[in-house]
């Protein structure tokens, strides 16, 4: 049989094509190999840092770890025992007033940008101060708070305290409730309002049930990160060696505390410092992991 | 024209206008929703105000000196910051360099289909995790962990490559080397999360074109993803410096707060952040007006980076899912 032009050109073609086949010894193939090494080792060191903080906390707070932390107060000086009761208390109760302040604004704002006007000029401006707000030092807040409360009232205080922590979790609520409630399908909202429902009934009756899960992510992420906060305490709450008695005078917190006791040179104190952040991480990532519970029904 | 009978069983249609009550508790709730997004705005300007207004009395004693002197003597009433806006840009570019360096290769770990998806959840958990850590914690591991660690590297630097400014001084323990690790670990969540966005609004379609084209895995990456996703990373890094600058109670622990301008890693320093955190809550009230000056110097900052991020970021997402 001889060879019709047809299969001599697939021939010759056949022998101009490179081999498909992946050498290891050609320079790009080598770096491909390379650089995916490269990224895993850097993904590996970047997990080192979580695993250090976490063995630390569980072996040097975890060592002190006794029921005494949660009743007793603060120890001064060379004294031995003592606990945190009182910054564990005062740590709650000022994330407490400052998710009651923040979460009913945060979703009020949110349903505003999200189901009343969406594409408004006053919802875009919300929308940006959210974003900016989201990246604002937190330190800042304290000084806001302090000028314009502290002062006022003559005392540091627990209510000053929660106020700072509520300006901090105000844009996490606001977006997050925002980002749920846009999630809501479109037919839903116009079914309410087709069988005559006022955008109010539409929002309490469809709207908020359904967007419940993803605005409930955004208030455990925004109390998680309030519980951690410290630098606005500073400015606010302070710290006391006491229990909690009024609202109006200076608040313990853990946060506070583990920052007042890192920097002292009794061994005591700096257990003390660790344990603090044992119960600070724990009460954090109980409200992570809230979050992410939530997060994972939305739909 | 005769009036619609409802055609349904039941008389009555299930289909009403609203009641008067329901029109003014609709307005009502419309206002309450409007002013809680105004109520924000508000907040922004008021923050603004507030901190302008404390630190007006700073401003009208010491003036433009305040910003260009490295003094801070409460006992001979002379203030200066020059040290901490050194110390804050300076110990923020350098955690930036690492955590973008990091963060940008994580993100592209992640995104890039180098792992199965449950694997690639855990590492996202961890880099997650990350974030939630209080900084406090970070100070107080700073203290116990880093700076001992990296004691020994520090000294055999500081013996062998003394003649380079970076490593100039000796190494003392609290410093700029361990604040800028610390302040790089708490920034990287910010950057990774921020670049992942950007990569993961690229079209899949987009990768398989530069396969088609015969690339390696990696010069898909390198030379059509990455230039793709550059806006979004771009972003990713100023909001991450942004976070950066504004970091305080972790440095506050570690930085040494030392009122000195040096190029050296090993030689404490001092950021606005923490020196507001470390000397207000026992500052007189001079003190407390010199620190509210250096407070709005921060805000003022901050905000022009934060500004410019958010802008960045949402010109990217703009261009990219267009």
């Amino acid at each position: 049989m001889t060879m019709t032009t047809a299969d001599f050109s697939q021939a010759a073609a056949a022998k101009a094509v490179p081999s498909m086949r992946r050498s290891f010894a050609e320079p790009r193939n080598l770096r491909s190999y390379l650089l995916t090494l490269s990224v895993w080792l850097i993904a590996i060191i970047a997990s080192v840092p979580l695993f250090s903080v976490l063995y630390m906390l569980i072996s040097q707070g975890g060592a002190r770890l006794s029921f005494d932390l949660f009743t007793q107060l603060p120890p001064a000086g060379f004294m031995p025992g003592g606990g945190f009761g009182n910054a564990i208390i005062g740590t709650l109760v000022m994330v407490g007033i400052g998710s009651l302040i923040s979460i009913p604004i945060g979703i009020l704002g949110g349903i505003y940008l999200g189901a009343i006007s969406p594409d408004s000029k006053l919802s875009e401006t919300v929308r940006f101060v959210g974003k900016v707000l989201t990246g604002f030092p937190s330190i800042l807040v304290g000084v806001f708070v302090f000028g314009a409360l502290v002062q006022a009232m003559g005392t540091f205080s627990a209510l000053a305290g929660g106020v700072a922590l509520a300006i901090g979790m105000l844009p996490t609520v606001l977006l997050t409730s925002e980002q749920a409630i846009r999630m809501v399908p479109q037919r839903m909202k116009d079914a309410a309002v087709g069988i005559g429902c006022t955008t109010t009934q539409t929002v309490w009756k469809v709207v908020l049930p359904t967007a419940l899960p993803g605005i409930m992510t955004g208030i455990m992420l925004g109390i998680a990160s309030a519980a951690g906060e410290s630098a606005p305490l500073l400015f606010t709450a302070l710290f006391s060696n006491f229990w909690l008695e009024s609202l109006v005078e200076p608040t313990a917190s853990l946060s506070i505390l583990i920052y007042n006791f890192s920097g002292m040179p009794f061994p005591n104190q700096i257990q003390l410092a660790w344990s603090a952040s044992l119960v600070l991480v724990l009460i954090v990532l109980v409200f992570n992991i809230l979050s992410r519970l939530f997060g994972n029904r939305k739909v | 024209m005769a009036q619609l009978k409802p055609t349904s069983l039941s008389e009555k249609s299930i289909s009403q206008n609203p009641s008067g009550a329901e029109y003014a508790t609709d307005r009502g709730f419309k206002w309450l929703a409007r002013a809680s997004g105004v109520g924000t705005i508000v907040l922004l300007v008021a923050v603004l105000i507030v901190i302008g207004a404390e630190a007006l009395p700073a401003i009208s004693k010491h003036g433009l000196s305040f910003l260009t002197s490295a003094v801070w003597a409460p006992g001979r009433n002379e203030f200066g910051i020059l040290a901490e806006i050194w110390g804050t840009l300076y110990s923020s570019i350098l955690a930036l360099i690492i955590a973008g360096f990091f963060g940008v290769a994580i993100s592209i770990f992640l995104t890039q289909d180098f792992l199965p998806p449950a694997l690639a959840q855990v590492f996202r958990t961890i880099v997650e995790m990350l974030a939630a850590i209080p900084s406090v914690v970070y100070g107080l591991w700073g203290i116990f962990v880093v700076i001992p660690a990296i004691r020994p590297v520090a000294n055999w630097l500081h013996e062998y490559l003394g003649f380079i400014p970076l490593f100039s001084t000796s190494f003392g323990g609290p410093g700029m080397a361990p604040a800028v690790i610390v302040l790089a670990i708490m920034v990287l969540p910010t950057v990774a999360a921020i670049s992942q966005d950007a990569f993961r609004l690229i079209p899949y379609k987009v990768k398989e074109a530069a396969y088609g084209m015969g690339t390696t895995r990696w010069e898909a990456i390198l030379k059509v993803m990455v230039p793709t996703a550059a806006n979004g990373i771009f972003a990713s890094l100023v909001l991450g410096f942004g976070r950066a600058l504004g970091e305080t109670m972790a440095l506050a622990m570690i930085i040494g707060n030392a009122n000195q301008i040096s190029l050296s890693l090993f030689s404490p320093a001092n950021t606005l952040a923490s020196l507001l955190a470390s000397t207000f809550p026992e500052a007189g009230q001079i003190e407390r007006e010199a620190l509210m000056f250096a407070a709005l110097t921060l805000l003022f900052i901050t905000f022009i980076v934060n500004v410019a991020g958010t802008i960045i970021m949402s010109f990217a997402s703009k261009q990219q899912t267009s």
